[in-house]
This record gives structure tokens, sequence and C-alpha cells, in this order.
């Protein structure tokens, strides 16, 4: 989740949606933020905060009874039939006691009901876990964990101001599946500064090592006004480089797939379809979810809100049993259009042709020619060099 | 209106009359002298005065230099000598002080008896002064060398004085001495003038003949035409003639300028003044016309005249192509007071809708382009400022090439382009760095001479083109701002010159033509095509930029495809954020110029065109 917000329209105190908002039946999921770090990494501007920075009113304590009291105006505004997917995501998850989290996903069951094959994921990272509180996580009904690995090496660590040891990630993998989990993520960044060919290599053999059955691989992004885009304006670190990124990239696809491992979006592999996280396939095809917690985004049949970003603003809100939303915005078919291939194009399963209007099946047919896209049964699809320059494939193909 | 004297205008004894100019260099101190020539004389009180008050255009007052000339009449008496008490009319017709206006300078020293010939005390005489100073002479008008800002500590009189004595060939004492800073000196020389310069002659009773001088644009009264009455007389309620068109028109209003326009019943014999006929462009009314009387015309025109030609020719595209109607506007409305612009509409697969458009040379297209700027608010880009080719096929058909990018394709048999006579002055050190200089530019030395101990006049015949070429820059540069530099057109020679064309991914990039001499088409081909390499963006494909003569190319660079576009991470809090990126990225693809499948920044353009070569040329000593 970005640091900065989005402009948007007002958001009524109640956070009822417009007239005739109705939710898309393409899924329903549950996204819960929980803001906390033991301590920021230089490269984040995630809506996060160490406990040095929070005040009284948004403690760590609190934050389960302040997220019930958002899902209690949720149920009021929204009423699918069932939950899907759950995500928690951060910040840091695992810094809330297991019983927390239980309790939050608990009360997401009582107010909407899980499916009884949901997906129920955290994050977490790695040095914050232990056999024991994976057990207790795998027992509080939690399905799937993705642990922040970043890298095997310890340099770029350093760089990416990550507290674990280059072990520790495959340690608690290991972990998780002993605790009972069968879809285990690991997430790695490329392209830091200083990190080598052979660094990369080794994270992704790690990676692959550890037996998890999904890979996310990013490339650094530097955010403004992180520590890292300071230290790089100051010249202590050279910006990253997009040719090393997407020599990184080809690597990373190199060694997945050697590994059994396919992509089904640009960042993101599996070992097999039931091991691709269904959380995010539901972002990316235009599914509905409410999104719990501070800076939290939510889309339902349409409308995109996203919370007050602040921990004790949102706590108050919610004390005062109003809509923590800060901001939202109805999308036009135009929006939804933009979004569609957007986020489709994205995707291994690609955008039908039917969605493109007959200027972007021309500039469609020019992308398969220069090898960025194929055509496969009516749908587009990104080549592996397509897939490196999808965005300029998509401006490409919007009006 | 005053009772009419003695002193009225059209009721002014000629012998009376004395009409002159200042010849001097850019920051000389000319507008200051006038000024305190204006406050002397009377005709403006301390409490009007303003700085500069003559020079109208802001451009002018904020540049230091005149555009257009004018003329203020001033009344004087004689203050001491033998003619003290001795009641004067003076003219004082200012000049533009610039080398694209050479024209323009010949007219309104035509409509003198004398000049002043105004020079710094601390700096010696420019190159353009001493090329007006030779105008002046040639029209046979009477010179008074006049050393300013003698109040300066830096100043060197006595050494300046002895450099116009040997110009002019008087002695050094000659030389008058001033301060229009402080007005001291000021007043004797105004009975100097009076003394040295010769009154008028002209023949009264013969049928009218005025010199136009000067003709400009006024919103409210339309255009303003100044004349100097050379015979006869005309008359308030005449109807006067344009003689090199015939144009009859209805005169509104005719006056003298003291220094606001004064209506008068008349302007007889060596009277200078204004005419408004309600004509609302300049064209109508140009300089160097003869104006005469419609029921009585003269048989003969004044000699002289002549159509202004442009030299330089560059086009003028509007950034943003929606205000391509506002520059055709704008320059409808520039052309109603400048009778040498010239333009057509032109169409630049790069640059899209624009004009090309003529000038008389550097200083005027750089005018024209901060006017449409400043004036009418637009946002340009021009080419590289280019002159005209006369291009003759083996077939024997011929060409004139305005736009390298509509050289003729084909067996050229011959190729001819414009020289120009340049003078440099310079200080005797930097004369090896100006001979070099001038000969990279193709010059040839015509002749070299010492204007005193360590000043030197070098004579050089040089392609115009090469002058245009940031050539004075370079000798400014080299001659640490010392040089000044001065020219006119020379006819033209033959010479070696092909196109050179730049090709972006095989497609010919019309604004980057140029037409240079073949020793320097491979030098211009890296060049730009290193300057492009770095100014055009990645594309998805790997992009070759080319310069090629024909079909030969001779310099090769390539922008490598790009390999990454896409952002990392997009998860739910990330798709509005997202969105928003990709429609502002949509949008700063449309501002993109299309050159067949590359996308080349405005910006790019911009600032491959805009080099270090600027259009500088002969803007004087403003530096």
């Amino acid at each position: 989740m970005p640091g900065q917000l989005p402009d948007g329209d007002a958001v009524p105190a109640d956070g009822a949606l417009p007239d005739g908002t109705a939710l898309t039946g393409r899924g329903f999921g549950v996204y819960v933020h929980v803001p906390f770090c033991a301590s920021r990494c230089g490269y984040c501007d995630f809506n996060t905060y160490t406990a040095a920075e929070l005040g009284g009113g948004a403690s760590r304590d609190q934050y389960a009874d302040t997220v019930l009291a958002e899902l209690a105006l949720a149920r009021r505004i929204v009423n699918p039939p069932r939950v899907d997917t759950v995500f928690f995501g951060g910040g840091t998850p695992t810094l809330l006691d297991p019983d927390d989290l239980g309790r939050i996903l608990e009360a997401i069951d009582r107010t909407w009901g899980l499916a009884g094959d949901a997906e129920v994921t955290t994050e977490a990272n790695p040095e914050s876990v232990t056999p024991e509180s994976l057990r207790r996580l795998r027992k509080a009904g939690f399905t799937r964990i993705s642990l922040g690995m970043q890298s095997a090496a310890l340099g770029v660590l350093a760089v990416l101001d990550r507290k674990h040891t280059p072990g520790r990630a495959r340690a608690a993998a290991r972990e998780a599946r002993e605790a009972g989990f069968d879809h285990v993520n690991l997430d790695l960044i490329y392209g830091t500064p200083g990190e080598s060919v052979d660094d990369f290599a080794a994270s992704l053999a790690a990676a692959v090592g550890a037996g998890v059955d999904h890979v996310s691989a990013y490339a650094l992004i530097v955010e403004d006004g992180t520590r890292l885009a300071t230290r790089m304006r100051r010249g202590e670190l050279p910006y990253p480089s997009d040719d090393v990124a997407a020599d990184r990239y080809l690597a990373a696809e190199a060694a997945l797939g050697a590994a059994g491992f396919s992509w089904y979006e640009v960042s993101n592999w599996a070992t097999s379809e039931a091991a691709r996280c269904r959380h995010n396939l539901l972002y990316w095809t235009g599914g509905d979810w409410w999104g719990l917690g501070p800076g939290a985004h939510s889309h339902v049949g349409g409308v995109r809100w996203w919370n007050v970003k602040h921990p004790s603003a949102y706590a108050s809100r919610l004390a005062d049993g109003h809509s923590p939303g800060h901001a939202r915005e109805v999308l036009t078919a135009t929006d939804r259009h933009v979004e569609d291939v957007m986020l489709r194009l994205r995707l291994s399963s690609g955008l039908p042709l039917s969605a493109l209007d007959a200027a972007g099946r021309e500039a469609a047919a020019h992308a398969v020619k220069d090898g960025l896209l194929e055509e496969r049964d009516d749908r587009l699809v990104l080549t592996l060099r397509g897939r490196l320059l999808a965005d300029a494939v998509v401006r490409d193909l919007l009006p | 209106m005053p009772p009419v004297t003695a002193n009225s205008p059209g009721a002014t004894d000629p012998g009376r009359i004395r009409n002159f100019c200042i010849i001097a260099h850019i920051d000389h101190g000319k507008s200051t002298l006038a000024d305190r020539m204006l406050q002397l004389t009377g005709v403006v009180d301390a409490r009007q005065m303003r700085a500069q008050y003559l020079d109208r255009m802001d451009i002018e007052r904020e540049r230091g230099i005149t555009i257009k000339s004018q003329a203020v009449r001033m009344p004087w008496t004689v203050r001491e000598g033998d003619q003290v008490g001795d009641q004067a009319v003076l003219n004082m017709i200012d000049t533009p002080g610039h080398v694209d206006f050479t024209y323009e300078v010949s007219r309104s020293l035509a409509a003198c008896e004398g000049a002043v010939l105004l020079v710094d005390a601390a700096q010696g005489i420019e190159a353009q002064t001493l090329a007006n100073l030779y105008l002046a002479l040639e029209n046979d008008l009477h010179v008074i060398p006049v050393l300013n800002k003698i109040d300066l500590p830096a100043a060197q009189p006595e050494k300046y004085a002895e450099e116009l004595a040997h110009l002019i060939g008087c002695q050094p004492e000659d030389c008058l001495r001033v301060s229009g800073k402080t007005g001291e000196g000021v007043p004797h020389l105004l009975d100097e003038i009076v003394r040295q310069f010769q009154p008028p002659t002209g023949d009264a009773d013969a049928p009218a003949r005025a010199m136009i001088f000067d003709s400009v644009y006024d919103v409210y009264r339309g255009v303003v035409t100044y004349v100097r009455v050379i015979d006869g007389r005309i008359e308030a309620r005449d109807r006067i003639k344009m003689m090199s068109t015939g144009a009859v028109h209805e005169l509104l209003e005719l006056g003298v300028i003291s220094p606001e326009m004064e209506k008068a019943q008349a302007l007889g014999v060596g009277e200078v003044g204004y005419l408004i006929t309600g004509v609302k462009d300049v064209r109508q009314s140009r300089v160097g016309d003869t104006v005469t009387i419609n029921i009585r015309p003269a048989k003969e025109a004044l000699g002289g005249y002549k159509d202004p030609k442009p030299m330089v020719y560059s086009g003028l595209y509007p950034i943003d192509g929606s205000d391509y109607p506002g520059l055709r506007d704008a320059l409808d409305k520039l052309k109603l007071n400048d009778a040498a612009l010239g333009y057509e509409p032109e169409t630049s697969a790069a640059l899209g809708f624009g004009f090309r458009c003529g000038f008389l040379g550097l200083l005027h297209l750089e005018i024209i382009q901060e006017r449409l700027e400043r004036e009418f608010g637009l946002d340009l880009i021009s080419t590289a400022p280019n002159v005209v080719y006369r291009v003759i096929m083996e077939d024997g058909a011929e060409h004139t090439v305005t736009n390298p990018s509509e050289y003729p394709t084909g067996k050229v048999a011959e190729v001819y382009e414009p020289v120009v006579r340049a003078t440099v002055l310079t200080p005797n050190d930097f004369v090896g760095a100006v001979m070099e200089l001038c000969q990279g530019r193709r010059g040839t030395l015509l002749g070299m001479d010492y204007l005193s101990a360590d000043r030197v006049e070098l004579r050089y015949t040089l392609p115009l083109a090469e002058i245009i070429y940031d050539f004075f820059d370079q000798l400014k540069s080299r001659t640490k701002g010392y040089a000044s530099l001065d020219y006119e057109p020379s006819g033209e020679q033959k010479a070696d010159l092909v196109k050179v064309d730049i090709l972006l991914h095989g497609e010919a990039v019309d604004a980057f033509s140029a037409i240079v001499h073949k020793d320097k088409a491979y030098n211009y081909g890296v060049t730009i095509a290193a300057k492009l390499r770095n100014l055009i963006p990645r594309q998805q494909f790997e992009v070759p930029i080319q310069a090629a003569i024909g079909n030969r190319v001779i310099a090769r660079e390539t922008i490598r495809a790009i390999r990454k576009d896409v952002l990392a991470k997009c998860y739910g809090g990330d798709i509005t954020r997202k969105r928003k990126l990709l429609e502002k990225q949509k949008e700063g693809k449309k501002r993109m110029k299309m050159v067949g499948r590359v996308e080349v920044p405005q910006e790019a353009f911009i600032a491959a065109l805009s080099t270090s070569d600027s259009p500088d040329a002969g803007k004087g000593g403003k530096k």
C-alpha cells in the first residue's frame, strides 16, 4: 500500500456507497491492514509505523478492537454471499499476537461467513515468526503465508535495512510447511544497488530450494521520501538501472521456470494453479473487496475508496462512529476499461481481444509483430519481452 | 494649434533648419545624449523626463537598442560664438543602430545634412559605427566627431580623439567632448550643430517631393509616416501620392514631433515631420519611397528606393499546435509595422503547422520571435536559420531554396550562396584569433588597416550562412568581448554545398535538414546525431539515427531499445494510483511528435534546434 493517497471525492460519514452500487459477483475479499513494524526499512513508503512513531489511542494492543469496529460499520454497507479470500498485509501483521489475528479472522467469518475453501493469507517477516506462532496461525485458520525474504545476500539485506539473516527466510518457510501451511510464498526484491548477478542467482536458488509453491519477485522501486531515495540523491548509492532490472527479471524467469514455477502475473510465479494467490487475482480481475485498517483501499462495484492514513485518525473516526473513509472515486466506464486492460494484460490468462476497440486491436497487431504480445484463442498474452514492457504495451492499446 | 510664427512648421526659413542624426554604437550613450538635448532645448521639462525618452518599444528600452527611428524637432538659440543669439530649428533624426537595418539607416542619413559621430571615450569606435560613418560620408554628410562619457574614470579622450581624427581626416582637437550623463559639453555641441551643418536646400516652388525615412503602425492612428521634405510643400489638406506604387491617399493629418506629435498646417522645404493617411499597413508607405502631391505630382522620384529583401529564413512553429491560428494573427499584426517581414504557411512532418519567415537578418529574427512570445504569449520552436540558395540543375532548371528540406533532388550542377562583406574591429592582440575564425568560416581576407597603434580593422568576404551560425558568439569569446562586427550583403558565390539529412529510424526529419559546405557536412552530421541520441528517450525498438547526403550515410548513432517499462507491483491499493499514472503518461505521449514510429518529445526538438549556435550575430556590444 503506497504512502501517498490519491485525491478523490468525499466519503459520507456513514460510509454509505452511492445509490445503485452493487457487488460485481466476481468474488469478495477482505484485506486487513496492520500498520506496525518493528523498524522501518529504508526502501519502504508503506503506511506503517514503529512503536516509537505511534502515540496512545492507536496502539497495537487496541488495534484488533478498532478493526472490529470498522467491520461492524462495513456489515451495514455491503452484504456479500461469502468471503472468498482474506489477506493480512502491512506493515508486519505478525507483530500482532496470533490470537489478535485469529480474533479478527473470526469476526470476519461471523460478519459475512468464510467460504469453506477460503484462502487466508498473512504477510510475515522471517524474523517475526516462530514454529510456535506459525502453528497458532495455522490453527486460527490461516492457509497461506507470504514471507518477505527479499534477498539471500547479506549486503543486499543491509542496503534494504532488513533485519533477518540470509538463512532465516528459508528456515521460516520450512517451519511454515511443518506447521501445516500448504501455500508459502517468498518475496524477492531485485536490482538493489550493490546486488550482483551472483547475489540474485543465490537468492533465486535459495527460494526455490526452500520448497515453497509461490515466488514474487519485484524490481526495487525507489519511492520519494524514503531513506533510500535520500541516499541516492546524495550520491551515496547508485540509482537502479532498468537494464539491470531487465536482466534480473530474465534470470528469475529462467531459474523459476527450470524449477517448475510458471508466471501468472508479471511479478508472480507459482508451481500450480492452486498455488496462485487468489486474493491478488481478485484485485486483478475486478472483484470486490473491503479493506480494513488505516489507509486501506476497498473496491465494491466500481467504487474505490480509501481510509484515512494515520492509525490515530483512523481510530478516532471509528470511536466517533464515523466511516474512516478518506476519499473515494466512482469509476466511469472509461476508467473501468482502462483498469481492465491495465490489470488483465499483466496476467498469463491475458486480455480478451474483444475488450479492445478497432484502434486497440490495430495497436495489438503491431505489438504482436514486434514480439511483445502473442495471440492465443482470441486472447492477448504478453511474451517474455512484452512482460518487461507491459506498461508501454498497455499505453499503446488504450485510446 | 499655436499661432504661426517664424519657427512654425510650414513657415520656417530653411536657412534656420539643421537636420542631423547621431551615429553611435549600441551602448555608447546615444539615448542619454538625446535625453539631454530634449531637456536643454526645453521640449521636455524635467518633470516629464524619463530615461531614453524616445525609445518607445519595451524591447528597445530593455535592450538599450533602437529599432525604429524617430525625428524630433527642437528649437535652439545659439549661446556662444559668432552666431550667438541665432534661432535655429534642429531636427534630430534617430537612426536604427543595427546591421540588419542598414537600408533604413541609409534612408535616415539621406534625410540629414550632418551627422554627429558619437563614440564612447572609454571604448573607441566599433565596427557598426564605422560602417555607419562610411555610409554617412558616402551620403556627403558633414560629420562632427564627439567623444561621450568623458565623466568616466576609464575615459581616454586623447587616445580616441586621435583615432577619430585619423578616420575622418580632421584634427584631434576638432573632436568635441561631452557627457550625456552630466550634460557637460552638450550646449556647445548644439551650438556647433548650428554652426557646422549646412541648412537644407531645395526648390520651394517645385512639385512636392518628400522622402519617407520611417513608417510606423499605431493601433489608434494607423500608419504614421515620417518624411523629410526635399522640394515644394505639403499642406494638411493635400491628397498625397506614393511614387513607387502610384497609390493616392487622403491626408488626415500632418505635423512634427516635439517630442510628442504636434499637428501643423504644412511642411516646407527641409522640414521633417509626420503624415497620417489612415492606411493600416506599412507596406503602403514604404521607407525610401517618395511622397508627392496628387494634383501637381513630381515627375521623378528621389533616388535610393529599394524593396526590402529577406536574407535569413527560419521556420516558426507553435509548441502547442492549437496556437497556430494565434501565430498567424500575430504575424499579420506585426507585418502591419514591418515591411520587411515575410512569411508563408509551412508544414513540417516533425513540427506540425507553422510559418517559414523571412528576415532582414538575425536581430530582426530575434526581435520578431521575442515579440511573438512576449506580446502575443506564444511558445515557439524555431528551426535553425538559413540563407537563400540558388540551385542550378544539370538540365538548366533553377531553384530558389529558402528551406533546406526543399532542396531539389536530382543532379545539381551549381549552387550559389549569398556572401557578405564583413568588417571586424579588434584590438591587435586578437588579430590572429579573428583571422583563424574567419578562415574557418570560409572567409576571404580583403584587407586590414590599423585604426590606431593597437586597433585593427579587418575586412572579409564571408558566406552569410557562416555568419548566422554562432559567428558572433565565437567572435566575442575569442576576443574577450572586444571585437565588433558589421556586415553588408555583397552578392553571391558558387560554393561546394550539400544537403545533409538526419534520419530517425530511416525517416528524414525535415526540421534537421541543413545545407552545409561539403567539408563541414560530416561534422554537422556527427554533432546533431550525437545530440539527438541524448535527447530522444529509448523506445521499444532500437532506433538508428543517421546523417546522410542523398543515400550516403556519413554518421550514425543508435538509441538502444528500452528493455524495461513495467511497474513491478500492482496491489489493490495501487490500482487508482497506477491508473492515474497511466493517464498522465498517455497525456505525455500525446504531446510527443511522431517521426514514423519514433516518439520524440517536443523538448528534444527545442533543445536540438536551440543550439549554442543561437542567432546572435551583430547584436552589438551588450553582452
